[in-house]
């Protein structure tokens, strides 16, 4: 599964990508996990507010962190 | 928290009268800090240590407040939202409309490049697009409620007054300077693929959700800027001379809005750390006006914020940009220097 975070450098951004890197690890996902810090890439996806967070392509939310239950959820979703 | 999380109506229910009750009871508290700790009356510690105890629970706790309930209004609002209602409308309208709604947008000013982008590929004028980016960062709730916690309500609203027309005209100026040109070129090349999701109608509930959400946001980001300016401004009150600033900051100065201005724009803190701090010069002796400008200054122009959106701006736009609002904000400062 690949994970792509979109921030180019704010605390709401790292925050995020700390979060996913901690239930990478504690829940074994093994994510693609990418920053994307690059501003034309960033805008491609059309959000307003960083951070974005993409799952396998999709644009899953943006200018907010979502709880670890519903990151959970998402993360989880394809693997069944 | 989970407590919160679990019952966030519920949980309002309780802490709100709790609160109230607490400020009802600051102004004795922090008296019995001074007799308790055994400070003379009178003396310069005493003071400064007065000011710090009393001052500090108490804008703590109207910043939660009215955290909580901008954090409730603002899920009404979103980004998006601000982009549809904006296309289409013309010049004056328009910066009208972006500087109220800058207010009340969700904004953080690491999101501006994307917003900006944002708004030019929707097609909004540059002019209305500058209204709101002026807006958002210079009126926000935190410069209010210290505002009117430390000064009343008369001086909020004249902030949030002031504010809107500074917003308004500068974009309007902007608007009609025909800057278009000097917007990077890649901006006008990004065509996003917007796949935003779609949402859901948030619950009552999940609104009261995003109140404790900006409240452990904002306030706990703030509250360390919000000690360094309660204490500095706590120096300056047992401190400081009466009247120290009159020659500086006053009224007879003419030269101090200006200056302020200068001072103020390169700097930046939030108003948590800044508005402490000019309670404390106006108690001084500084005149109203002067003290306003410095603070619109530092909370609406700073220096990463334009490094940020030099990446979309060229170098004259930018340069633009800080000069015409720095103008705004010091006839703003001459203004109020002449009424009060």
């Amino acid at each position: 599964m690949k994970v792509k975070i979109l921030g180019s450098g704010c605390s709401k951004c790292k925050m995020l990508e700390q979060r996913v890197r901690r239930l990478d690890e504690a829940h074994q996902l093994h994510l693609e996990i990418e920053k994307v810090t690059d501003l034309e890439e960033i805008m491609q996806y059309g959000i307003l507010m960083t951070p974005g967070l993409i799952i396998d392509g999709i644009l899953k939310s943006y200018g907010n962190i979502p709880t670890d239950e519903q990151l959970l959820q998402w993360l989880k979703e394809k693997r069944i | 928290m989970k407590v919160v999380e679990k019952y966030p109506i519920g949980s309002v229910a309780v802490l709100l009268p709790l609160s109230i009750a607490l400020y009802a009871i600051l102004q004795h508290g922090a008296d019995a800090f001074v007799r308790v700790t055994g400070l003379s009356q009178g003396v310069r510690l005493t003071e400064a240590v007065r000011f710090f105890v009393y001052e500090v629970p108490k804008v703590l706790l109207l910043l939660t407040l009215v955290v909580f309930v901008v954090g409730i209004v603002r899920s009404y609002f979103s980004p998006e939202g601000t982009r549809a209602m904006l296309g289409g409308k013309s010049l004056f309208s328009g910066n009208v409309l972006a500087s109220m709604l800058g207010i009340v947008t969700p904004f953080c000013s690491c999101s501006a490049v994307p917003l900006f982008i944002g708004f030019v590929e929707a097609g909004i004028p540059l002019g209305v697009t500058f209204s709101f980016l002026i807006a958002a960062p210079m009126i926000n709730e935190i410069a209010v409620v210290l505002l009117f916690g430390i000064f009343g309500w008369q001086t909020a609203l004249l902030y949030v007054g002031t504010g809107l027309v500074i917003a308004i005209t500068a974009g309007f100026v902007i608007g009609k300077l025909k800057v278009e040109g000097l917007v990077e070129d890649w901006v006008y090349q990004i065509r996003s693929n917007s796949v935003l999701m779609q949402e859901t109608a948030p619950q009552f509930r999940d609104r009261i959700q995003s109140g404790y959400s900006a409240v452990s946001d904002i306030v706990g980001k703030v509250w360390p800027y919000l000690l360094v300016g309660i204490g500095v401004g706590a120096g300056i009150h047992g401190y400081v001379p009466e009247n120290f600033m009159e020659g500086v900051m006053g009224k007879s100065a003419w030269w101090s809005v200006p200056v302020a201005v200068l001072i103020g724009v390169p700097l930046y803190s939030n108003a948590a750390g800044i508005i402490p701090v000019v309670q404390a010069l106006l108690a001084k002796g500084a005149s109203l006006g002067t003290a306003l400008a410095f603070m619109m200054s530092v909370i609406g122009l700073s220096l990463p914020e334009t490094i940020i959106l030099r990446k979309v701006l060229k170098l004259p736009l930018i340069f633009i940009f800080v000069g015409v609002v720095a103008f705004g904000i010091t006839i703003v400062g001459y203004l109020f220097n002449l009424v009060y």
